[in-house]
């Protein structure tokens, strides 16, 4: 038998800035709300030599693999709330790249899901990062990490 | 069907999107690849390493020998690297 859960439950794919912390806060309240876990990813400078990432996406499937990605956690751990922001276009240095939230009533499904959306975010959700750099040139596309497949392999029962 | 490239892959073909009509013959994933490969230079560049190209059959990702039959999409990129 299936129990039945009032799932609040968004993604977004957004092109402007976002702040993680206002997110984070709105995860929190409620009487079942017992953690809130928040993640964010943010832009790094490269010690000063990158002007931006391009984040390139796939509109529509970006938001539908994410979907699915959330299923499965809402499917694997009792949450309350999930949410999960990414930008695509221009991100500058310092900027967040990514935000997952998770609440659920205590600590434990909240650390695991964020952890598993994070894993499988890198994975699987339809976005690449190129690189532009301070001196105008072209610093080509980032390369996809095997480190980045061996956390999400480990997920698999 | 229509053909959506991204990332380097796009890049390397010259188009983001395109209608594509593949023969008869080409049943799965992983012969559009083999066959978009053989349809000029671009392509050549593009899927030159085919085992690292990924597709995606109307926004699912599949493996390459899921057969395309049906599909009205088909996306062609390389791995992730978002988030």
């Amino acid at each position: 038998m299936t129990e039945t859960r009032e799932i609040r439950r968004e993604i977004r794919i957004v092109g402007e800035p976002f702040d993680p912390a206002t997110l984070g806060a709105a995860l929190a309240g409620g009487e079942d709300v017992g953690a809130v876990v928040s993640f964010a990813g943010f832009c790094r400078s490269e010690g000063g030599t990158l002007a931006a990432l391009e984040l390139e996406h796939y509109p529509g499937m970006a938001e539908a693999e994410i979907g699915r990605l959330a299923d499965e956690a809402v499917a694997r751990w009792p949450l309350a709330r999930l949410l999960v922001v990414h930008r695509h276009g221009l991100v500058r240095p310092g900027e967040a790249i990514v935000f997952v939230g998770t609440a659920a009533a205590h600590r434990g499904a909240a650390f695991a899901a964020a952890e598993f959306l994070m894993d499988f975010l890198k994975t699987r959700a339809p976005f690449w990062k190129k690189e532009h750099r301070v001196d105008g040139s072209d610093g080509g596309w980032v390369a996809a990490k095997d480190a980045d497949d061996v956390a999400a392999a480990r997920w698999a029962e | 069907m229509k053909a959506v490239y991204f990332a380097w892959v796009r890049e390397r073909i010259g188009t983001p999107e395109e209608e594509i009509a593949p023969p008869a013959s080409v049943h799965t994933a992983g012969e559009l690849v083999r066959w978009l490969a053989g349809q000029g230079e671009g392509y050549a560049h593009a899927f030159e390493k085919p085992d690292v190209i990924r597709v995606a059959l109307d926004k699912k990702h599949v493996e390459p020998e899921t057969p395309i039959a049906g599909a009205r999409e088909v996306a062609f990129f390389p791995p992730m690297t978002g988030g």
